[in-house]
């Protein structure tokens, strides 16, 4: 009765061992920031300890304040609305690209994806200036604003989405689409009827990377946005100054930075291995 | 039923979006790279049109093509080794084992780590006096790790960081396109007596090619202009040993204000990425225009 259950176990054996040492690999420099973020600063220059069994509780009291907070919200704001719009922007482009007989649209679609190898830093100014004051009514500007980073975060959200949807998009017969046009559908009602339901996983993965991109970028954030609308990545700059670094309250604005990342996606982890395929796999 | 202007107006969306974001600033930086701007001169030096003075300085300057080289080297380095990797561990999660979810969330994890906190991390475990690493290769080894002295740990530092942080990607794509594959000509072979490795060679490599190619292009490009993370650990020391062509403009632009050569060496680094993509995805469309025929 007890030998079924071990030999099923040792036969996995070789796998476990492999996938328990990469757990350890993979959690260890993350379990390092919590005990970093745990100590004093005489703790953490004492030397390194393994183990760690207080807490200190200032790290993260003390940077929490107000205007942390606000980084949070617009945060969660920004890469949730970031997500959202490009899912939404990236299925219609990708129908348009996939089922219309466009002018250039290959290269359309590789124009997009340049838009993701444009090194970010010599394009900040340009970016800056547009920001401060193309975009300018009155008082009132893009910059420092959530809106702002929504559509900028479109600049390497999109490109992705189309290039993960584009694949998936043409795997899906169009004599779908023509039935339903025959029953006297709409290009609406194809596209919610039809499409969005055929290409539900890869919807979900493009907006899942999609938020996780937006909630981790840090360049943009850090140069076009100030008191209003920074973000968690910005906050984590506050904390290198030229007096020294404060590593025990960096290290717990990492670990809060991280956090709802890391339950997000453990939650939908399932959407994201079946959407992933860039409909590169022909069944 | 399919007018063209249904297809124009339900892409234009994207189009504003990426020309107001993207194409407005590329033609800026283009623009400012044939000028010399120098932040700190009187009106008239301010602004210099310099031709291609920024350019032709470009290709003999030792310290950018040594960037250049470098970013070469790092790229090609890191998505290899997170191809290999994670298309072996993608292999095993195929198959079911208890436990399995677990560890490919944990697995995921680093892939939901902004770049400057994996920066933040790593720099917090390699920093000696503070950090684990060089406390225990020191005890266990005798091995002297001081990213902030030798330069091929430095560089080595963040090929493993990368990998850490990249390699999940990798092995999700490949575990989505391993899990959608046809299983006939698999169980097929096997019932034919082929071998786990023969199964592997000539079956699923061959499928998932185009997938594989995928990938490579999307690490590549991202590995390519690799900045956030560097910056934080090492700053690009030391020396120039991680000074990679992304980390080398930031310090053109921001630390030294010297924009109009900036530019051009933006201009120069994206020309050079989309050279190397746009044949990667030439090799990938005919390749799945023969899978399709």
């Amino acid at each position: 009765m007890n030998r079924q259950p071990l030999r099923r176990i040792l036969r996995h054996a070789p796998t476990y061992l492999l996938w328990v040492g990469l757990t350890l690999a993979t959690l260890f420099p993350i379990y390092w920031l919590f005990v970093i973020s745990a100590r004093t600063r005489v703790e953490i220059f004492a030397g390194p300890k393994l183990l760690q069994t207080s807490i200190f509780w200032e790290n993260y009291t003390r940077p929490m304040d107000a205007v942390f907070m606000r980084h949070l919200t617009n945060s969660i704001i920004v890469a949730s609305c970031n997500a959202i719009l490009v899912a939404i922007l990236a299925i219609l482009a990708t129908y348009a690209l996939s089922r219309y007989d466009l002018v250039g649209k290959d290269n359309i679609f590789f124009w997009t994806i340049t838009n993701r190898m444009a090194p970010p830093a010599a394009f900040l100014l340009p970016l800056f200036l547009l920001f401060t004051s193309v975009f300018k009514v009155g008082d009132w500007s893009l910059y420092d604003t959530r809106i702002g980073l929504i559509l900028l975060y479109c600049l390497f959200n999109l490109p992705f989405a189309i290039w993960l949807m584009k694949g998936i998009m043409d795997d899906i017969p169009v004599e779908l689409d023509e039935a339903c046009f025959v029953d006297g559908g709409t290009t609406f009602t194809v596209l919610t009827r039809i499409i969005v339901p055929l290409m539900a996983p890869g919807i979900a993965v493009t907006a899942i990377l999609g938020w996780v991109f937006a909630w981790n970028e840090y360049l943009f954030a850090s140069v076009l946005t100030a008191f209003q609308a920074g973000t968690v990545t910005k906050a984590m700059q506050q904390f290198i100054t030229v007096t020294g670094t404060n590593w025990g309250q960096l290290a717990a604005v990492a670990v809060v930075a991280l956090l709802p990342a890391a339950v997000f996606v453990a939650a939908v982890q399932r959407y994201i291995v079946t959407g992933l395929t860039f409909g590169a796999v022909k069944q | 039923m399919r007018s063209k202007r249904t297809g124009w107006f339900l892409l234009s969306p994207t189009l504003i979006i990426l020309g107001v974001m993207g194409l407005l600033p590329f033609f800026y930086v283009l623009y400012v790279g044939f000028f010399n701007w120098v932040m700190f001169a009187t009106d008239q030096a301010r602004f210099v049109f310099a031709g291609i003075n920024n350019y032709r300085q470009l290709v003999f300057d030792t310290e950018f093509l040594g960037a250049l080289a470098r970013t070469i080297h790092f790229s090609l380095l890191t998505v290899s080794i997170e191809l290999v990797l994670g298309f072996l561990l993608a292999n095993t999660l195929v198959k079911d084992f208890p436990l399995k979810g677990f560890f490919r969330t944990v697995h995921s994890l680093p892939l939901m780590v902004a770049p400057i906190a994996v920066g933040v991390i790593w720099r917090l475990l390699l920093i000696p006096g503070l950090g684990l690493l060089p406390h225990y290769f020191q005890n266990w080894f005798g091995i002297d790790l001081n990213i902030g002295k030798y330069a091929d740990q430095a560089f080595f530092a963040t090929v493993v960081m990368d990998i850490w942080h990249w390699t999940p990607f990798v092995t999700l794509v490949m575990l989505a396109g391993l899990s959608s594959m046809p299983r006939e000509p698999v169980e097929q072979a096997m019932v034919d007596g082929a071998s786990r490795w023969q199964i592997i060679r000539h079956l699923t490599i061959p499928m998932m090619m185009p997938l594989i190619l995928t990938v490579i292009f999307i690490r590549l490009m991202d590995a390519l202009r690799i900045v956030d993370e560097v910056l934080m650990l090492t700053g690009g020391g030391p020396g120039v040993a991680t000074r990679f062509a992304g980390v080398h403009l930031s310090i053109a632009v921001f630390a030294k204000t010297d924009y109009g050569y900036g530019s051009a060496m933006s201009m120069l680094m994206l020309y050079f990425t989309i050279v190397l993509c746009w044949a990667l995805y030439t090799v990938l469309t005919q390749l799945r225009r023969q899978q399709q025929r």
